[in-house]
């Protein structure tokens, strides 16, 4: 948490000026592996990247965020995705709510309920309940701790290690863990007019499983990992 | 706007959508995949605004009948009642969980509405070639990147309850209707926003000065 407070906007001559970038600059950008210049994905705009280790870069003139960096980034994402995949386990081996009204008792876990929309015919829905609450969770930790093991004991990068990546970025639009615990906690007291509900221990892994893959996101640091998982070489 | 700062495009770059390795143009055209990670490469994500506009509008058309349609059909003792999600939010309000009923008015409703909007004032800003506060408008579209998942919650809440309340004769909860065109909503806006490329906006400045 500390390296927010380093937050530091790029200064305005870190910013490309037309006429400034000589071409052999230009040529070791594209050509070399690490690059000197970065342009920023929502505007395009083209910045110089400073000589800092730690810290949050900003886009000079959309403000967009460029680069995070923190110290020890393949370690932290590491110990934070494996965490989050005990947690992940957790979450889905035990009942989250538990209905008790009279003598009946009726619990449930997140692959029952989606069992049930698939039931009552509604397939798309619980194929997208399962893609965006199991299945693409599930892959991103696995994708993660597939590259940043390696990394972590300094072996060369892993076959296809990029395009899993690629992939683990391509789907994090697509992960809504904490949508359905805010799900959840909506269901717990709508339905606390009609019985006692009982949470569970999935509930509460849950809620700690959000934290934890948000820190995984958040101390991994793309363009140092691009430079490592490099195909070329 | 100061003339002496450069885009990629400017420079004859191509910025990898996925790794953000600059590629030349030259061998962006020739070679359309990033030697780095092997994603597809393109200057401007392409036919942005065709295919924001397409989305947009089939999340419109969605939209109706998942506001008017019941999202649950709940059975108790033989009683059938079908709730919408705007009579679910009333329900709340009245019952006097009115947090309950904010936070699935903010979700179900304001932040779907309020996404497409959004998304045609960007959409005519970059085809009208308006100049007004671009930074903002970034903003915004960030903004509906960010907030779009949210609406996911009442999908989330009726598996919940479908899920949890059977208990045979005395009550159950069916999802209804509604529930399947309301989550095409929220997949559209979804795939709307990834369509749409942010850069439009500062190239039409760039070009009209």
């Amino acid at each position: 948490m500390s390296a927010k407070h380093l937050q530091c906007e790029s200064s305005p001559e870190s910013r490309i000026d037309t006429r400034s970038v000589s071409e052999p600059e230009r040529v070791a950008t594209t050509h070399s592996g690490a690059s000197t210049l970065i342009a920023c994905h929502d505007c395009d705009l083209l910045h110089r990247l400073p000589e800092r280790k730690t810290g949050l870069l900003l886009c000079s003139r959309c403000g967009a965020v460029l680069r995070r960096q923190k110290p020890d980034t393949v370690e932290r994402s590491l110990a934070w995705t494996t965490a989050a995949l005990i947690l992940f386990i957790l979450s889905n081996s035990f009942p989250f709510l538990a209905m008790k009204t009279g003598g009946l008792v009726q619990e449930t876990t997140l692959l029952t309920g989606i069992r049930e929309l698939w039931k009552q015919e509604l397939h798309g829905l619980a194929i997208l309940v399962l893609l965006t609450c199991v299945l693409v969770p599930l892959a991103q930790m696995l994708g993660l701790l597939y590259i940043l093991v390696p990394l972590h004991f300094h072996r060369r990068p892993v076959p296809y290690a990029g395009r899993i990546y690629r992939l683990v970025q391509e789907v994090a639009p697509w992960g809504m863990m904490e949508v359905f615990m805010m799900g959840i906690l909506v269901a717990l007291v709508k339905l606390g007019h009609m019985a006692t509900i009982v949470p569970g221990i999935s509930v509460f892994s849950f809620g700690a499983l959000i934290f934890v893959m948000a820190a995984a996101f958040s101390s991994l640091d793309p363009i140092l990992l691009w430079d490592r998982l490099d195909l070329r070489r | 706007m100061s003339k002496s700062a450069a885009t990629a495009l400017e420079l004859g770059l191509v910025n990898c959508h996925d790794c953000h390795l600059l590629v030349e143009l030259e061998q962006a055209r020739r070679h359309p995949h990033c030697p780095r990670c092997g994603a597809h490469l393109h200057a401007r994500k392409p036919n942005s605004l065709a295919r924001t506009w397409a989305l947009v509008w089939a999340a419109i058309i969605f939209i109706v009948p998942a506001n008017v349609l019941p999202m649950t059909v709940t059975t108790t003792l033989g009683a059938k009642q079908a709730d919408t999600i705007m009579s679910g939010v009333i329900y709340f309000m009245q019952s006097g969980s009115w947090e309950i009923a904010a936070v699935i008015f903010i979700a179900s409703v304001f932040v779907p509405f309020a996404k497409l909007c959004i998304l045609i004032f960007l959409l005519c800003s970059v085809q009208f070639r308006w100049g007004w506060r671009p930074k903002d408008r970034t903003s915004l579209y960030r903004l509906t990147e960010l907030v779009g998942r949210w609406s996911m919650v009442d999908i989330y809440v009726v598996t919940i309850l479908v899920a949890l309340v059977k208990l045979g004769a005395v009550a159950a909860i069916e999802a209804g209707p509604a529930a399947v065109y309301f989550a095409a909503v929220v997949v559209t806006t979804m795939f709307a926003a990834e369509s749409f490329d942010p850069r439009l906006i500062w190239d039409v400045l760039e070009e009209d000065v």
